[in-house]
């Protein structure tokens, strides 16, 4: 349409061709990541996480356990009034049983900090077990404003920092015409770690910024950066695990090929144990008290997986029942070798040919074979291989557009739970509209389908909608409680073992020796 | 259309997120008339006493209009959810089932909006015209606050008018005057153009020889009478006419609201606190008005204790001087291509010497002004200046900390994206052979588009925002809670009186 007009304008007046050259170079209709853009496109992202904000968060006026938000809300009580020491350990004043800290001792730091900030204002709603269950309009906006700082200090800039560096390195540039502003709103309009982290309330955004500010120094050559970086990612949210095999074979794969591979290992090792060693500072004083911490880190007594998750243990035991066949140790052990056995292809890949859009591809392996199989499975977990899905919207479109699809309904439940179907639906809308911008890539990638794979895909949203609307129409059978979830789950296992084979196989489908002969260069 | 459809949609899924935020009385006052035209018979809607706060004070096009919107509710079996209850409740206890009715049924009527849009940019224009004119009008920041915020229905009301304002510029006056006559009959607030929209059908459309002027004058007068007949009709029959008049008429409410509208009046308020001020210094005996400004009653008829007392005719008798220059020049040469601007000016005249105007009325002319801001720089330039002020001048209306981010967020992210479309417009457009300027330059050219004085304007609103927030509660605490907002009227009202200057002057000047 747009083209159309074009063209008959230019016929119709030679001199409405002339302010014609004064196209608008709005964020969808350049290809250039401007400053103004970037702001654009920037606040434009911050705006919806604020909208979202206004929804009720996970727990909200549910005694006794309340929800994540009660959880956030009592380790900032917690770090608050106890020393660094007790955070990790049960005593009267902190009860481990209700909300203890279970992640890793920089999401405790932060914790602090955020207390200290609201302390100011409303010391209430972070008093020491008073405020168990604390909720009111002040205390939730101020909760509210400390996910949407830390978005906007953490993730904001690593993906403007990203997009930047992604164009800089020219990663997997074809020569076709590609809108940086538009992968920015893809990364930055990511729908699921929108409303996990704004609706249901989470800090997704500060372990997930640090790991893309990590990727995109692994882009720009700065790898000793990456490393702390990525170290920090960890000592935010241990699941940030599911991407260190992409970076150590990367990395590794990068070192092996320089002039003096011990000193640039000993150079990276150095820098993550040194990052590790500041944050772990407190605890690093005795075995035991490391031990607690590292203890409270890894909950396998919380069993393979939690409610529905799309991955395989929870998908296969509708048939084989894992939970009574297997102990808690023989699964652990099970799962651990289905992980590196799913990973190790894309491991090795990179190990002997690291490049730039090779390691993208291998951050959506890794951290898809972590969710497919690891052990406890949040579906939640889902955001991290979301991540690099985002960050590869230039090379596939159709691949982040629909794997975001139906990240989105492997959360349905818990989203219809938290009583954000509203806010589900509007960002889903946005996050489309934007996909199918009037000038977007999709347009050129759209026309490569055959029929066949049409009708599939069509066949896949009928199918998605479908179940978007049985879920909330109809009461499932009386024998079979979770028949909906469990048909929720299956329809999204399906369509990420067949992406996982997909990137896989792109991984090591030599498409692009470009990249990889770039790197050799630099070295 | 299809870039149409999409801004429209994006702007969609923004008001969709926008339904749980604050709203004011005016989403019970608008529930209310939902009820009452629903459930009390024609003849007594203008009479009906059942919620003294919330009565029906819109024409009767509208009482329709709201009417027609209860139907679907009543077939989705809303009624016993208090949708189409007559009593009044705060609009923050509406049940999620009538909020969420109300709040899509304004999303839905923007498609008024959409359509009008459409219809201005579908002529030949050159693609980043049409682009940039788009999203000036359906993303406006302000009709976003008033709209789906503060709750009204402003975007189909504007639709119309930019309907109409499409079809005389094309040309086709009787299908403009009829969507004038409609809008008249929807709200009331939008007659201050019918003395221009008069003289220009009179002169435009009623010409040639005497026979044929004289039967076009009565093909216009009878289609704007059926419009009229059908909205007033029945009220008349019932013998209520008085009743509706004086509903959509109340003098008795003040010269101004009480968040004091950025207008001329402003200024006048504040010169006769001055005068008494100084008088009473020296010694005068100046008697206290009865009925202060600051009470923050609507009710409350005005008072002056130095100045000459200010009548609805003194006002009425000013806007029409005011507007004298555009109704002259329509006489003269009716010409469509200066329509727009003539139309933005009368109501730009009636929000600043108009008796009790809302801030919201400052919409009437920015969203028609968007349309021809890219004549030209000094266009583009105004209307830079004109919507931030306008915006700027509505975020009282949400005072509560929730809303704070979104507003802020709103007028700066339309400000960011006026900024892109106009200097790329012009930076382009200005430069002999096309060659593309260099973006990195923004700083350079930001003074240059919009030169000192009008940065150093917005940097002086940057001030006043910040003493507001920050410097006057921590100063003052609670005390003087209405300084801030006195602040924001004034501040805003030097905008406005330049915008209303240069206005009068390009029409003197240019049409």
């Amino acid at each position: 349409m747009a083209k159309k007009t074009r063209t008959r304008g230019l016929a119709a007046t030679p001199s409405a061709t002339a302010a014609e050259g004064g196209d608008a170079t709005f964020p969808w209709s350049t290809t250039n990541l401007t400053a103004p853009t970037a702001v654009a496109v920037a606040l434009f992202a911050l705006l919806v996480r604020v909208l979202v904000s206004l929804a009720p968060y996970s727990g909200q006026g549910t005694p006794p356990m309340y929800g994540d938000y009660e959880a956030q809300r009592h380790w900032m009580e917690i770090t608050l009034h106890t020393p660094t020491a007790e955070w990790y350990r049960n005593t009267t004043a902190n009860d481990l049983s209700y909300w203890g800290l279970d992640y890793p001792p920089l999401t405790a730091y932060q914790s602090l900090a955020h207390a200290l900030l609201i302390n100011v204002s409303l010391p209430q709603s972070v008093a020491l077990s008073s405020s168990r269950g604390f909720e009111s309009h002040e205390s939730k906006l101020m909760m509210r404003w400390t996910v949407l700082s830390s978005d906007l200090l953490v993730f904001f800039p690593a993906a403007i920092y990203f997009v930047w560096v992604y164009f800089q390195r020219q990663v997997g540039v074809h020569g076709e015409e590609r809108s940086a502003p538009w992968l920015l709103a893809m990364i930055l309009l990511n729908p699921c770690l929108i409303l996990i982290d704004h609706g249901h309330f989470q800090y997704n955004c500060i372990s997930l910024g640090l790991t893309l500010g990590a990727i995109a120094a692994v882009l720009s050559r700065n790898d000793f950066a990456a490393s702390i970086l990525f170290s920090l990612a960890i000592n935010h949210k241990q699941m940030s695990l599911y991407f260190a095999p992409a970076f150590f074979s990367h990395l590794l794969g990068k070192c092996l090929k320089r002039e003096n591979p011990i000193f640039e290992v000993m150079k990276l090792g150095f820098a993550v144990i040194g990052t590790f060693a500041v944050v772990w500072w407190p605890y690093l004083h005795s075995i035991e008290s490391a031990m607690e911490v590292l203890h409270r880190l890894a909950p396998f007594e919380r069993g393979v997986f939690e409610d529905y998750v799309a991955n395989f243990w929870c998908s296969t035991s509708l048939v084989i029942k894992w939970k009574k066949i297997f102990t808690i140790h023989s699964m652990k052990l099970l799962s651990l070798i289905t992980t590196v056995f799913a990973f190790l292809p894309s491991f090795f890949q990179q190990l002997r040919a690291p490049s730039d859009e090779g390691f993208l591809f291998s951050l959506l392996n890794n951290s898809f074979s972590f969710y497919l199989f690891s052990y406890q499975v949040h579906e939640k977990s889902i955001l991290l291989p979301l991540l690099p899905a985002s960050l590869l919207a230039l090379q596939e479109p159709t691949l982040c557009g629909w794997l975001m699809y139906c990240g989105l309904l492997s959360m349905y439940p818990l989203i219809c739970r938290d009583r954000l179907l509203l806010q589900y639906g509007a960002v889903i809308g946005i996050f489309l509209t934007i996909f199918y911008s009037p000038q977007g890539k999709h347009v050129k990638g759209a026309n490569r389908f055959s029929t066949q794979q049409k009708a599939l895909m069509a066949l896949g949203l009928i199918c998605s909608v479908a179940l978007h609307l049985v879920y909330l129409a109809f009461e499932p059978p009386k024998r079979y409680p979770f028949l909906f979830e469990a048909l929720i789950v299956l329809f999204c296992f399906s369509q990420f073992v067949g992406f996982t084979f997909y990137t896989n196989a792109k991984q090591w489908l030599p498409l692009d020796h470009s990249s990889s002969m770039r790197i050799k260069k630099d070295l | 259309m299809a870039e149409a459809v999409w801004i429209w949609t994006v702007a969609a899924c923004v008001k969709a997120l926008l339904i749980p935020a604050y709203r004011s009385t005016d989403f019970e006052v608008h529930r209310h008339w939902l009820a009452l035209t629903s459930s009390v018979p024609l003849r007594s809607w203008y009479s009906d006493t059942s919620a003294p706060s919330c009565s029906l004070d819109y024409p009767p096009l509208f009482a329709y209009f709201q009417r027609a919107l209860a139907l679907p509710a009543t077939a989705l079996g809303l009624r016993p959810d208090g949708l189409l209850r007559l009593s009044s409740s705060s609009p923050a206890s509406a049940t999620l089932p009538v909020l969420l009715y109300l709040r899509l049924s304004v999303i839905a009527t923007d498609l008024v909006l959409l359509l009008a849009a459409a219809h201005l940019t579908r002529r030949r224009i050159p693609l980043s015209r049409r682009r940039l004119i788009l999203v000036l009008l359906l993303w406006s920041p302000a009709l976003l606050i008033v709209d789906h915020i503060h709750f009204q229905y402003n975007g189909y009301l504007l639709g119309i008018l930019l309907l109409s304002l499409s079809l005389l510029e094309e040309g086709k006056d009787l299908a403009g005057g009829l969507a004038f006559a409609v809008l008249i009959c929807s709200k009331h607030l939008f007659l201050v153009a019918a003395p221009l929209y008069f003289v220009y059908l009179l002169r435009h459309y009623c010409r040639g020889g005497l026979w044929k002027a004289s039967r076009r004058l009565l093909t216009m007068g009878a289609v704007v009478g059926a419009v009229f007949a059908a909205s007033f009709g029945p009220f008349l029959y019932y013998g209520q006419m008085q009743q509706v008049f004086s509903r959509l008429f109340p003098f008795g409410r003040g010269l101004c609201h009480a968040y004091w509208a950025p207008n001329f009046w402003v200024f006048y308020i504040v010169l006769d606190k001055v005068l008494s001020f100084m008088l009473a210094k020296l010694g005068f005996h100046i008697p206290a008005p009865k009925a202060s400004f600051t009470g923050g009653l609507v009710g409350n008829s005005s008072q002056f204790a130095v100045l000459p007392q200010v009548t609805p005719l003194i006002t009425f008798l000013l806007v029409l001087l005011a507007m004298s220059p555009c109704l002259i020049k329509a006489f003269q040469k009716p010409q469509p291509k200066h329509l727009i601007r003539w139309v933005a000016y009368a109501f730009t005249c009636g929000f600043m010497f108009g008796w009790h105007v809302h801030e919201k009325a400052s919409l009437h002319f920015t969203i028609p002004l968007a349309i021809i801001s890219m004549n030209s720089l000094d266009d583009a330039r105004h209307y830079f200046l004109l919507s931030i002020v306008s915006c700027y001048s509505m975020f009282p209306l949400l005072f509560e900390s929730q809303e704070y981010p979104i507003k802020v967020l709103l007028l700066a992210i339309y400000a960011i994206l006026m900024w892109i479309g106009f200097s790329s417009y012009f930076g382009v457009g200005a430069a002999t052979g096309g060659s593309k300027t260099d973006d990195s330059s923004g700083s350079d050219r930001k003074q240059e588009f919009l030169g000192k004085n009008g940065l150093l304007y917005l940097l002086g609103l940057m001030g006043v925002e910040l003493w507001g927030q920050l410097l006057h509660p921590y100063i003052f605490g609670s005390r003087f809670p209405f300084v801030p907002l006195m602040l924001i009227s004034m501040y805003c009202a030097v905008g406005m009186m330049y915008s209303w200057a240069w206005q009068l002057r390009q029409i003197v000047k240019c049409t």
